[in-house]
């Protein structure tokens, strides 16, 4: 086993776009679920409005790329208020159920077979629609080293463009949080007659932050398919958004950093156990695992991880306990 | 509203009628005509009409069931009636939601206190105001468009806490507080508000008795600051204390109005409150003391539970004369 690669590839799983995509979607689910309570269980359907609408509109409809960028954003927010209109007047509990099928009612439209000119079915969508973003890297080309590892201009301007806006929203969340905007969610997720009963618009704010949410995971969606230049409808199943709520419990609900930390937690923990398993096995200290249970057994250990994690650290790592003194 | 009185010794009448159910009042702030409200086949809230008097304080009494909460949550837009009009100072009410309601200036507290657990009491507190620019979205960035209101809020709030002896409290976390110090929280966080009508579901209930002359005085200035006060209280030394007008409800309806010392006299108040106890004046703390006493001896005694209200007549009777017999009945 080297471990000197096995920490490389660990650190090359904190920066990834992937990482970065799971930072996003899960901070728009802290929106969601951390700070308003609204319990989102279709941020899939949100990640798969940016990837299938970015790679649509470039695909078939030769949109340039800010164009793409837009439509896809259109399209969340749309999402976002079909979900919302029916829902959101009434308990936590139907958003969730409405979500979680909404979520798989666009996973069935883009895998139908009538729509495989446009959404490639079951195969997905492919052919350079990540050109366009590509095409805009200012770095030159040559190779470059991050730390232990080696990547191409590519892959470092998408990292950079992936982590800068992971930033920005972080920054964007920080100052809606502190802001009495803020507080109005947060007393709705505490309350919302009583916040009803202050004179504030309840609906509007939870419409708002369904949308705000809503667009992370959108952006997110983007994300995690510009470096791969393939668009796989599989990739969007409910296990994405459960996923999700792994990293949000694990960095802490309410809080701007933990998404980001829990989706690094999250990736590395992958990685790691993947490779001091595959390690182990190479090297015959595990005889009754192949390399495809090990591959299984990872995300076993991602879920012992997350038990052990709920019991003694329950408000996540930098959650505040105070909060959860009172639950 | 006229200018240059003093409405905590406003002794014009409250009304130019005979006092009684559906009186018309010199100067109401609600009116409500025929709301009904029925759950499956019970008539929840059947109420003919009723007028809440403007600068004054009101209690809104009734047994278990007699549809306070009920009326509340369809005066405030938190239940829709059947049928009927109401409206709150001229304004319509009919198919308002409630958040609009409060911005009308008709601001509830709910009998299950409702305080955000996970927001500090000075949180709470903020929440209530009004006229927060920040509280939009587009302005929430920029902490420049909402900083200023924010601190004159906060300058609101502390007033208010000290008021409400929670100034100790600002900064723990609302979940933190007794069940009394939330119903003062949830008070004074409705008055963040700065409403026109105040009203209160059960304000008294599970606060420290050391603390209730203060609440009463904090009520009883509402009136100086020119709110009107609407509430549902069981206490009766509250409402003796307090209130300028008394609402009794029975059974969905509006069974009795007037004056507090008229109102408890009443038979009708008497039988809807507490069935059979006729001799008791239940403003009088001996009175109700009398009772409590009477009821502590009966095994059967119901003050407490969901059945209160509802007595044995025969076994009350009973009690009376063995009273009587011993001697211990100190008849007024």
């Amino acid at each position: 086993m080297d471990f000197g690669n096995i920490l490389a590839l660990a650190f090359g799983e904190i920066i990834s776009p992937t990482t970065a995509a799971y930072a996003l979607a899960a901070l728009g689910l802290a929106v969601h679920f951390g700070y308003s309570g609204l319990l989102n269980f279709g941020q899939a359907g949100f990640m798969a409005m940016g990837a299938y609408g970015y790679a649509i509109s470039t695909l078939s409809f030769n949109a340039p790329l800010p164009v793409a960028v837009l439509v896809a954003l259109l399209a969340s927010v749309i999402f976002a208020v079909i979900l919302g209109i029916p829902t959101l007047r009434l308990r936590a509990d139907y958003l969730a159920i409405v979500t979680i099928a909404a979520a798989e009612i666009v996973r069935y439209i883009v895998t139908t077979n009538s729509l495989t000119n446009i959404t490639g079915s079951a195969n997905g969508l492919a052919g350079g629609f990540e050109n366009g973003f590509f095409a805009l890297n200012p770095i030159p080309e040559g190779t470059y080293n991050v730390g232990p590892l080696t990547m191409s201009e590519d892959s470092l301007f998408v990292r950079l463009v992936a982590w800068t806006i992971v930033a920005l929203a972080c920054v964007t969340v920080w100052l809606l949080m502190r802001s009495p905007w803020g507080r109005v969610l947060k007393g709705i997720r505490e309350d919302e007659n009583a916040v009803r009963s202050l004179g504030k618009n309840v609906y509007a704010y939870k419409m708002q932050a369904l949308i705000i949410g809503g667009l992370m995971g959108t952006f997110a969606g983007m994300i995690f398919t510009i470096p791969r230049g393939a668009v796989q409808p599989a990739n969007y199943a409910t296990e994405l958004t459960f996923f999700l709520y792994t990293v949000v419990l694990l960095g802490g609900m309410a809080t701007v950093l933990g998404p980001v930390i829990g989706a690094m937690i999250f990736w590395v923990v992958l990685s790691l156990t993947q490779s001091l398993l595959f390690g182990a096995i190479e090297i015959g200290a595990i005889t009754f695992l192949t390399n495809v249970q090990a591959g299984q057994l990872r995300y076993i250990l991602v879920g012992v991880a997350l038990m052990l994690l709920m019991i003694f650290r329950p408000q996540g790592v930098l959650g505040n306990k105070k909060e959860l003194a009172f639950a | 509203m006229a200018e240059g009185i003093d409405y905590m010794t406003d002794s014009r009448p409250i009304t130019e009628d005979t006092p009684g159910p559906g009186c018309r009042k010199r100067d109401p702030i609600v009116t409500a005509k025929k709301v009904t409200r029925s759950f499956g086949g019970i008539n929840a809230v059947d109420v003919d009409y009723l007028e809440i008097p403007r600068n004054k304080i009101t209690a809104l009494i009734g047994p278990n069931g007699a549809g306070k909460t009920t009326l509340f949550n369809l005066l405030t837009g938190f239940d829709t009636p059947q049928s009927g009009e109401w409206n709150f100072d001229g304004h319509s009410l009919a198919g308002v939601a409630p958040y609009k309601v409060a911005r009308l200036g008709m601001v509830r507290t709910f009998q299950l206190t409702k305080v955000m657990g996970k927001l500090t009491v000075m949180e709470n507190m903020r929440l209530g105001a009004t006229d927060q620019p920040g509280e939009s979205l587009a302005r929430a960035l920029f902490k420049g468009l909402w900083g200023g209101r924010e601190k004159e809020i906060t300058a609101q709030a502390e007033v208010l806490l000290q008021k409400f002896k929670l100034d100790t409290k600002t900064d723990d976390y609302a979940a933190s507080l007794s069940g009394g110090q939330r119903k003062l929280l949830e008070m004074a966080r409705a008055l963040m508000v700065k409403p026109r009508l105040v009203m209160l579901d059960e304000p008294m209930a599970g606060v420290n008795p050391a603390l209730t002359q203060s609440l009463l005085d904090h009520i009883k200035n509402l009136k100086a600051e020119g709110m009107s006060v609407l509430f549902v209280e069981h206490d009766m030394h509250m409402v003796r204390h307090v209130a300028d007008w008394v609402v009794v409800m029975a059974e969905g309806r509006v069974v009795a109005e007037g004056t507090p010392d008229v109102v408890m006299k009443d038979p009708a108040v008497i039988d809807a409150y507490l069935g059979a106890h006729h001799d008791v004046d239940l403003g009088d703390s001996h009175g109700v003391e009398k009772l409590e006493a009477e009821l502590s001896q009966d095994e059967e005694s119901v003050v407490g539970t969901e059945d209160a209200g509802l007595l044995d007549h025969t076994r009350i009777t009973e009690l009376e004369g063995t009273a009587r017999d011993t001697g211990t009945e100190d008849r007024r």
